[in-house]
């Protein structure tokens, strides 16, 4: 049996990409103890990845822009089931939560008056992404990570928690997982927990996320039986690469459509012109002249059809490729050779550059890219209180991507990179209080902690069953065929059945050799995470029975007046089932909900 | 506006993102090359701080694939324990770096047809620092020196609460900050590569450029010359530049940082009425004590201090 160490700390943040690290900086500065766990070395979390920017109404480019045209243009995005509350803040702590990464040293690309520049995104207005190049989520996590590291926050690397525990008043009280080189286990008992694990991308077989997007975060807290918001939103990012079939899936920046790219189907046509949808017609330009001189005068023009949200612009490329109108290699082609010069596409897009020189041997300043939707993002996930990031479990917070409400049915390009900082902040500040007035310490029981430990190691004591990777590569292959972009009742049903053999197969995986870094051990501790969150999505996506957002029903074809006004929310039972509830959604005051109907001038 | 009549209204029809072409299922499924295809053949160092040895792997060969995703290949298959660090697969995070054929390089972005055909490709783990497990090393020397760093302390903000600087002046800093931190220039960084006993007085070229990077800053207030003179072991570098040849990131190391930290370093030193002049024209930058108190860690001795 490995060895087991506890610490205790005030507040114990699970994850260290943006939202954890931006949690822990606050929660060291108010002077408690902190400890910030990952399951990679610090400075390697998901966020590392993000390119584009982060969205933020500084008004720098377009002195016009402010909180409130934000705030529309994300509760339009997200088809008006964000969290009203969530989507204020948001746009209204944005610029101040970018402008305080610069005093921490971030580098951002300028203005020619020497301001934060901002890029186009699509569903933005204006021009709204604070950004380096196309490093935009690199000089993001590397600021963070250097003041917290100034701050001294301890920080314990490589280090995966398994559960959360809870003391008998059912406060959130200890975490327990092990280090990934020794294989040891770890128990830390805090007085509040903040969850940051990111996404979920892992159960699917195509996806722009990293290793670590297990979805762990969200078990952890469903197990706990923290409340689970919206599961079925998943966006599906229009623009990844198709080619070569192993790096299928790898993410290609909004910022080239952003930065003029235009996408084009195998005639060569600009197809987002026949996929203008009513909510967005008079906002988006209605011819390829317009939309072009949009790229230089925002006041007289609207905005291309490239850039509507994602969740339009993933269908609209699926129907062209279904139509047979597709590149060769099943995607459709994005085209910036043509309408910018190499100088400039080197410049605004130099990993994008690299990574197609490097991957694909293409070049992009002579070439198209092919492009297609992949799995990218996860809308739902643990239901948080707007203001604290407070989840129905006391002690227990959540911030960035694994928690939810933010962005609704769909969220808008750069809007995850300013809502870790918002929130991550909002959530290390509440997590503050909520460990200074909570008295005495934390205690649970130590059978539990045992069993945990026990369950871990079990996939050693089998001799017999499959490898953890043939029932990863099986549950990725349902996700991809039967939960993804486009969905149908019998599919998703489908799903289901398929999801529970799995579960028993995950009961039965075997690893050999020992704890100590072992990726096969480590993946079959994932498991259970993905399953549990696999099921969530999987259950919320039969319940919503109509078209919207990052939910595309086959069966369903349009959105539904009455699944308009409700969220959808996931509990588990004692039983171990989960109960599935809708929720109307909170009102809105009715000033911001006078912003929403406004016309654009 | 009402959201029913309008959202999601494109047209829907069946996912293309499923459609896999048939080709591509094969190539994704470890072991189903058709019988004689060809092949590749990995020989990955396996062991751990008592010792280890290469093991060959023998694959089904894929068109397009990089080292990493036949390393993926051989945790699906035939070695689920085998150790390897890997986060984007893009190039951006760092984690995967290696020595392939003896030349450190990123896993993720080393295409095998760019490799010597028809003989096995040698994967091992980066030599400069201790082995965890196979290709997993033990950086945490290099987390140790960037704790040591006194940290940026800028200069207050303009009477509107916001920086002004020109893309001119952000531009040097801006490709420091580039650093993925894989640590491959410190691996092949002669200094240390060799000589456990120089790592504890001597940074390495990823913090050079950390420190090039802060004194560049247009807003930085902290003088570190001193500090980088006595404590960073910079007089060890004799420019060999083989830091630079690795960076995946092409960051001039060398020319960009060492070079011109090195001249700053000396002027701070060793020309007294240059560092008066600065002293009475730039207020702004502190002491190198000033900075050294901000330093959370600095605590390790230097060859200097000795
Ligand atoms: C390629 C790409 C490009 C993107 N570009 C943009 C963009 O331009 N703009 C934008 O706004 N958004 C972008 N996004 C989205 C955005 O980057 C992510 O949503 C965001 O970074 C998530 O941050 P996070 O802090 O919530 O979690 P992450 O950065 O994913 O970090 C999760 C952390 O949790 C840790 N963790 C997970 N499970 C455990 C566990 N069990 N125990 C301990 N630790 C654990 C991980 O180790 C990691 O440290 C992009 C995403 C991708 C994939
Ligand atoms: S140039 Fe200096 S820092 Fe770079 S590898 Fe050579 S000795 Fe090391
Ligand atoms: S400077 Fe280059 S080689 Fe060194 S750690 Fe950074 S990216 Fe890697
Ligand atoms: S996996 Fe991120 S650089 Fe290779």
């Amino acid at each position: 049996m490995p060895d087991h160490e506890t610490h205790d700390f005030d507040v114990v943040i699970i994850g260290a990409g943006g939202a954890g690290l931006r949690a822990a900086i606050e929660t060291k500065e108010r002077g408690l103890r902190t400890a910030l766990v990952c399951k990679s070395l610090l400075g390697k979390a998901h966020t590392v990845m993000a390119e584009g920017g982060a969205a933020a109404a500084m008004g720098n480019v377009w002195p016009d822009d402010n909180w409130q045209v934000h705030f529309r243009d994300t509760m339009r995005g997200g088809k008006l089931l964000s969290n009203w509350r969530m989507a204020q803040l948001h746009a209204q702590e944005s610029p101040e939560r970018i402008y305080e990464l610069e005093r921490w040293g971030a580098l951002f690309d300028r203005t020619s008056d020497g301001r934060i520049l901002q890029r186009d995104f699509g569903g933005h207005r204006y021009a709204r992404l604070a950004h380096v190049g196309d490093r935009t989520g690199l000089e993001m996590i590397r600021t963070l990570q250097q003041q917290a590291v100034a701050l001294g926050v301890e920080v314990f690397m490589e280090c995966k928690v398994l559960r959360l525990l809870k003391d008998a008043d059912g406060r959130a009280s200890a975490a327990v997982g092990y280090w990934r080189p020794s294989g040891d286990f770890v128990t830390f008992n805090a007085k509040a927990f903040v969850i940051a694990t990111g996404g979920i991308g892992k159960s699917w077989l195509f996806t722009t996320n990293s290793w670590e997007c297990t979805g762990d975060g969200d078990a952890i807290a469903a197990w706990a039986g923290a409340d689970m918001l919206d599961m079925e939103f998943v966006q599906f990012h229009p623009t990844c690469m198709v080619w070569p079939m192993t790096a299928r899936g790898i993410l290609v920046t909004e910022g080239v459509r952003g930065d003029g790219g235009a996408l084009r189907n195998a005639e060569g046509r600009r197809f987002m012109f026949d996929y203008i949808p009513p909510m967005f017609a008079s906002e988006t330009a209605a011819t390829e002249e317009e939309a072009d001189r949009w790229y230089d005068d925002h006041t007289n023009n609207r905005r291309p059809p490239d850039l509507l949200p994602r969740d339009e612009v993933a269908r609209s490329i699926n129907s062209e490729v279904k139509a047979g109108r597709g590149s060769p290699h099943g995607g459709v082609f994005l085209d910036i050779a043509t309408r910018r010069s190499p100088e400039y596409i080197r410049r605004r897009l130099p990993s994008m550059y690299h990574q197609f020189k490097e991957l694909a041997g293409l070049d992009i300043t002579t070439d198209p890219m092919e492009v297609a939707p992949f799995q990218h993002y996860m809308m739902g996930g643990i239901w948080v209180e707007a203001d604290t990031g407070a989840t129905t479990v006391p002690g227990l917070f959540a911030a960035g991507e694994a928690a939810a409400g933010m962005h609704g049915a769909n969220r808008l390009g750069g809007n995850s990179l300013s809502d870790l900082l918002v929130f991550g902040r909002r959530a290390g500040m509440a997590a503050s209080d909520f460990a200074g007035g909570r008295l005495g310490t934390p205690t649970v029981e130590e059978a539990e902690v045992d069993q945990i430990c026990k369950a871990a190691l079990e996939p050693f004591g089998r001799d017999s069953g499959e490898s953890p990777y043939n029932v990863h590569r099986d549950l990725q292959e349902t996700m991809q065929q039967l939960v993804g972009l486009i969905r149908s009742e019998t599919e998703l049903v489908r799903a289901l059945d398929a999801l529970d053999k799995l579960d028993e197969r995950t009961k039965k995986v075997s690893v050999t050799g020992t704890p100590a870094y072992n990726p096969g051990w480590n993946l079959a501790t994932d498991l259970p995470a993905m399953l549990t969150v696999s099921r969530l999505v999987t259950r919320a996506a039969i319940e919503r029975r109509e078209s919207r957002g990052g939910q595309t029903r086959d069966d369903y074809p349009k959105p539904d007046l009455e699944l308009g006004k409700v969220n959808l929310i996931q509990r588990l039972r004692p039983d171990g089932t989960y109960e599935l509830e809708q929720v109307p959604l909170p009102p809105m005051p009715a000033e911001l909900a006078a912003l929403l109907e406004e016309e654009p001038k | 506006m009402s959201p029913d009549t309008t959202a999601g209204a494109s047209p829907v029809n069946q996912d293309v993102s499923l459609q896999v072409p048939a080709q591509a299922h094969l190539e994704t499924h470890p072991g189903l090359s058709p019988d004689g295809g060809p092949s590749v053949t990995l020989s990955i160092w396996r062991g751990d701080p008592g010792g280890g040895a290469f093991v060959e792997y023998q694959m089904p060969a894929i068109e397009g694939e990089v080292v990493l995703d036949v390393v993926h290949r051989v945790q699906a298959g035939p070695a689920p324990d085998l150790a390897c660090r890997w986060n984007c697969k893009a190039g951006k995070c760092g984690s995967c770096s290696a020595e392939i054929n003896g030349k450190p390089g990123l896993m993720c972005m080393t295409r095998m047809d760019q490799l010597p055909q028809g003989v096995p490709v040698v994967v091992a783990p980066l030599r400069t620092f201790p082995v965890i497990r196979d290709l997993v090393t033990d950086v945490s020397f290099n987390y140790t020196m960037a704790r040591q760093l006194p940290p940026f302390a800028p200069r207050p903000a303009g009477p509107d609460g916001i920086y002004r600087m020109m893309q001119i002046d952000v531009e040097r800093g801006q490709e420091f900050r580039k650093c993925i931190e894989c640590f491959m220039c410190q691996d092949v960084c002669h200094v240390i590569r060799d000589h456990e006993e120089n790592k504890a007085f001597y940074a390495g070229p990823r913090m050079f450029i950390r420190y090039m990077e802060l004194e560049s800053h247009p807003l930085d207030t902290n003088d570190r010359r001193e500090l980088i003179r006595r404590r960073t072991g910079l007089s060890l570098c004799n420019i060999t530049k083989c830091c630079t040849e690795v960076c995946p990131e092409g960051i001039h190391i060398t020319d960009n940082a060492i070079i011109p930290l090195k001249e700053r370093v000396v002027d701070a030193s060793y020309d007294p009425v240059a560092w008066l002049g600065r002293k009475i024209l730039r207020r702004t930058k502190r002491s190198a004590a000033e900075a050294a108190a901000d330093a959370p860690a600095f605590s390790s001795p230097t060859r200097e201090d000795r």
